[in-house]
């Protein structure tokens, strides 16, 4: 299935675009968003093990699962405040 | 009451948000933008936001303050776009009956969103580098 993802920050720079498509198998679970993540932009390697998502607008772990219409976002390490 | 506002922050309505006739205490906190960081000197800075989910997130985060510490209100409100150096990027308030409870819940409430709320700085320094700030991450902007 195809999943949309919302980027922000260095990730969002990096990527070049605020939201990218990625392929992904229909039972995938974040960590699976996260591989597809890197592997379409490698230079995000280095973040890889940082790089918390949120599904719907709630953090997620690695083992949660995603659906093709879910609101996913990549949430880099954050610096509000 | 939590908002996100790209405006010049009001303090005094933050303070007036949070005033109520059993309030003795009042308590805020003003999150500032600063010239210095480990030496190197920042010209300005912006700040970006998933604004939706950063509005559930300090919402989540009043709610939760209000149920931990016996404050009457609390109200959260964080800059988006550009600052120049001095400006208020995020204020919190609370009140309460007694000083305690608002100064712990405004410290936890500044503490918590700065680890929790989907927001980032991006500095812009005097050099004329920029970089975003995502804390544990190696940077890629090397001087």
């Amino acid at each position: 299935m195809r999943v949309c993802v919302k980027l922000f920050a260095a990730v969002r720079d990096i990527a070049g675009d605020e939201k990218v498509e990625l392929e992904v198998s229909s039972d995938a679970d974040i960590s699976a968003v996260r591989a597809a993540l890197i592997g379409k932009w490698p230079q995000l390697e280095p973040y890889a093990q940082f790089l918390n998502f949120a599904v719907n607008q709630t953090y997620a772990t690695a083992a949660t699962r995603v659906a093709a219409d879910d609101e996913i976002a990549c949430i880099p390490p954050v610096s509000g405040g | 009451m939590a908002s996100l506002t790209h405006e010049t922050i009001d303090l005094q309505s933050l303070y007036d948000m949070v005033a109520t006739p059993t309030a003795g205490a009042i308590v805020t906190f003003s999150g500032v933008t600063r010239e210095l960081t480990q030496g190197r000197q920042t010209e300005s800075l912006d700040y970006e936001a998933y604004a939706e989910m950063a509005l559930a997130k300090l919402t989540e985060l009043e709610q939760i303050a209000k149920e931990r510490w016996p404050i009457e209100k609390c109200a959260v409100v964080h800059r988006l776009g550009h600052l120049e150096i001095g400006e208020a990027s995020v204020v919190v308030a609370a009140s309460s009956a007694h000083r305690e409870a608002a100064f712990l819940a405004a410290k936890w409430l500044i503490d918590t969103l700065k680890e929790e709320a989907p927001i980032w700085k991006r500095e812009n320094w005097s050099d004329g580098s920029t970089e975003w700030v995502h804390p544990g991450l190696p940077t890629g902007d090397a001087p």
